[in-house]
């Protein structure tokens, strides 16, 4: 698993500890300031870009960031977190539609219901490695989608539509533009600071040193299937937020969100940002939503351009967006 | 009527066929899958994309050329297997050294583009392939009606899983394969052309499902989106059966094609996720699968 990540971390060769010291505490003030001029930038964006646009994005690279946990942190590819992204999109808009919930609580009702299926499908895949752990992921995800297509509740292939965005905690109204998008923000950033506070707790750790090395942190004494599994469950339950919240900003929870395809979207958008990098998925996330709108009103297939970004990721740009840049700025 | 369990006989029989003629083609599938599996260490995830190609050559080949069912059983899956092949020498290989990981994700890519293309060419429908004129109708065995061209899909399908069993079992070429499967670089050694051989399995598990692909046009139409669907079920297929075996691969999507056919009619609603349920089972009492042992 080591080969899968260029951990981030590593010191280049014949350095000094207090270089490598330095160096660390170098990248992580421009992380501090890259992360502040970030937060500004979105703070300001609803005056220049399409709210609705920023929101979907906001969505998207919540839920790549919950992912990149998994994939990043752990070496865990899973091909079927569009099953927790998706599926917390319908529970939360059932939750707002049928049941009356306020928005908050429909997205928390979404992002627990996520929650729980991570944990079922993450204890039974985590009995498998690698290869075959992508494989179970994307065989239960596709069970998933199934048990969605016929499920009485998700109106098959029509969907949960016209979901109410109603009052946030009965006193905002999230049907102003500005109101939503600052809730989205807040969500997303309490969404991010999660998965920064996971990766860097001595949990956070322990998880990087089974990505790097499984057997050894085995034989350290770690029981290395409770954390993945308590991983599997975080990812699952942030990208649920991320889905939560989308059914709430578009007012539609469809099949398309439970799909393979999405899962193969989301793997994407934390390869082409950069794995196992924090702002690298966001970035990815950012870019594949923006190409999927410039490219749908065009004559190209969206398929296609995604698939031909997929392969030359693979074969030329392995360490993504961000990972390239922080090998830069180490030289 | 003859009941049986309280279903009539022939709905019984007829479903119990659906069924095996679908494991047939879990079968050819999972077989090429294990067979790139076994020695590239890569998932295939084109797998879909290329027997979808396999159909669509067969049926480009009539459109254009006239050329009938015959002679495109042999022709489609060469091209299939050609192109495949190409790609495996200018990308793919390059990806060997690295985690396994990348080749999962650089065929998933492939197929992107590979089903992406078609769909735009020619849109989500499905395009009728007529069969065989020799195979048109069908045959009454007495208690139940046999179209002649399924009973052949199923003869043919296991014909071909067996040359392929006995050619990696029993041959010179399958023994070479089976080594550099061990250890590639003492089979290199000893002065096998390795990236030779791990090019003729890429080309050989894609012809197959290539194959696989121009038996499934006369049954199933012709569409863009044939393979992608069927690819994962097939992956489950692999999951349960595990990939340690090529033996293993062929039963296993017999038996789940068989058992999806029964499901069919015991309990229609669970039909498309039994596969699946009964991945979940093999998961929780047996981890490395039906034949397999953990790599």
């Amino acid at each position: 698993m080591s080969s899968l990540t260029q951990s981030g971390t590593a010191a280049p060769q014949g350095e000094s500890i207090e270089a490598g010291h330095a160096r660390q505490k170098n990248l992580s003030r421009i992380g501090l300031a890259v992360a502040i001029v970030a937060v500004a930038g979105l703070i300001a964006a609803p005056f220049f870009v399409y709210p609705v646009f920023l929101m979907t994005v906001l969505c998207f690279a919540l839920f790549a960031t919950a992912f990149n946990l998994l994939l990043g942190y752990v070496g865990l590819l899973s091909f079927g977190h569009a099953a927790f992204f998706g599926g917390a999109a319908y529970f939360a808009a059932h939750a707002a539609k049928v049941w009356g919930f306020e928005p908050l609580s429909a997205i928390l009702v979404g992002a627990v219901g996520a929650g729980l299926m991570g944990l079922a499908v993450g204890a039974l895949a985590i009995r498998r490695q690698g290869i075959y752990f992508a494989m179970v992921t994307l065989a239960l995800s596709q069970m998933i989608f199934f048990i969605f297509l016929q499920a009485p509740f998700t109106h098959g292939e029509d969907g949960i539509q016209g979901v109410p965005r109603g009052d946030l905690l009965g006193l905002v109204d999230l049907n102003r533009p500005l109101n939503i998008y600052y809730f989205v923000l807040l969500v997303f950033l309490f969404g991010f600071f999660a998965v920064w506070r996971i990766v860097h707790s001595p949990f956070g750790h322990v998880l990087q040193a089974i990505r790097e090395n499984e057997n050894r942190a085995i034989s350290l004494g770690y029981r290395v299937e409770r954390y993945k599994l308590a991983a599997f469950v975080m990812s699952a339950t942030i990208a649920g937020l991320a889905g939560a919240m989308k059914a709430i900003v578009l007012q539609i929870a469809t099949l398309t969100d439970v799909a393979w395809q999405m899962s193969g979207e989301v793997v994407l958008m934390t390869l082409l940002g950069g794995m196992g990098t924090i702002f690298g998925p966001s970035l990815g996330a950012a870019v594949v939503v923006t190409m999927q709108n410039y490219f749908a009103t065009s004559d190209v297939p969206v398929t296609v351009i995604i698939g031909v970004v997929f392969v030359l990721c693979v074969l030329l740009f392995r360490r993504g967006i961000v990972g390239e840049a922080i090998r830069l700025m180490k030289r | 009527m003859t009941m049986l369990f309280g279903i009539p006989l022939p709905a019984l029989l007829g479903q119990l066929l659906i069924g095996f003629i679908n494991g047939s083609f879990y079968a050819l599938l999972s077989l090429g899958l294990a067979v790139i599996f076994g020695l590239l260490r890569v998932i295939n995830f084109a797998h879909g994309a290329q027997y979808m190609l396999g159909a669509f050559t067969a049926y480009l080949l009539l459109f254009y050329t006239g050329i009938g069912f015959w002679p495109a059983l042999i022709v489609a899956p060469l091209i299939v297997a050609a192109i495949s092949a190409l790609i495996e020498r200018t990308m793919l290989s390059r990806l060997y050294d690295l985690d396994h990981l990348y080749g999962l994700l650089f065929t998933f890519g492939l197929a992107l583009i590979i089903e992406g293309t078609f769909r735009w060419y020619y849109g989500a429908a499905g395009q009728p392939y007529a069969g065989p004129a020799l195979l048109s109708g069908g045959t009454n065995l007495g208690f139940m009606f046999l179209p002649n061209y399924r009973g052949f899909v199923v003869v043919a399908s296991i014909v071909i899983c067996l040359a392929v069993w006995l050619l990696i079992e029993k041959t010179r070429l399958g023994a070479y394969l089976r080594a550099a499967t061990e250890n590639p670089q003492l089979v290199q050694a000893f002065g096998v052309n390795v990236p030779l051989l791990l090019t003729l399995t890429y080309a050989l598990g894609a012809g197959l499902a290539g194959l696989a692909g121009v038996l499934a046009a006369p049954i199933y139409q012709v569409s863009p989106l044939m393979g992608s669907n069927l690819i994962i079920i097939v992956f489950a297929v692999v999951v349960i059966g595990g990939m340690g075996s090529i033996g293993g691969a062929i039963v296993t999507g017999y038996v789940l094609g068989i058992l999806e056919g029964l499901t069919k009619v015991f309990y229609p609603e669970a039909s498309n996720i039994v596969v699946f349920v009964i991945m979940a089972i093999v998961l929780m009492l047996r981890p490395a699968g039906l034949f397999g042992k953990e790599i």
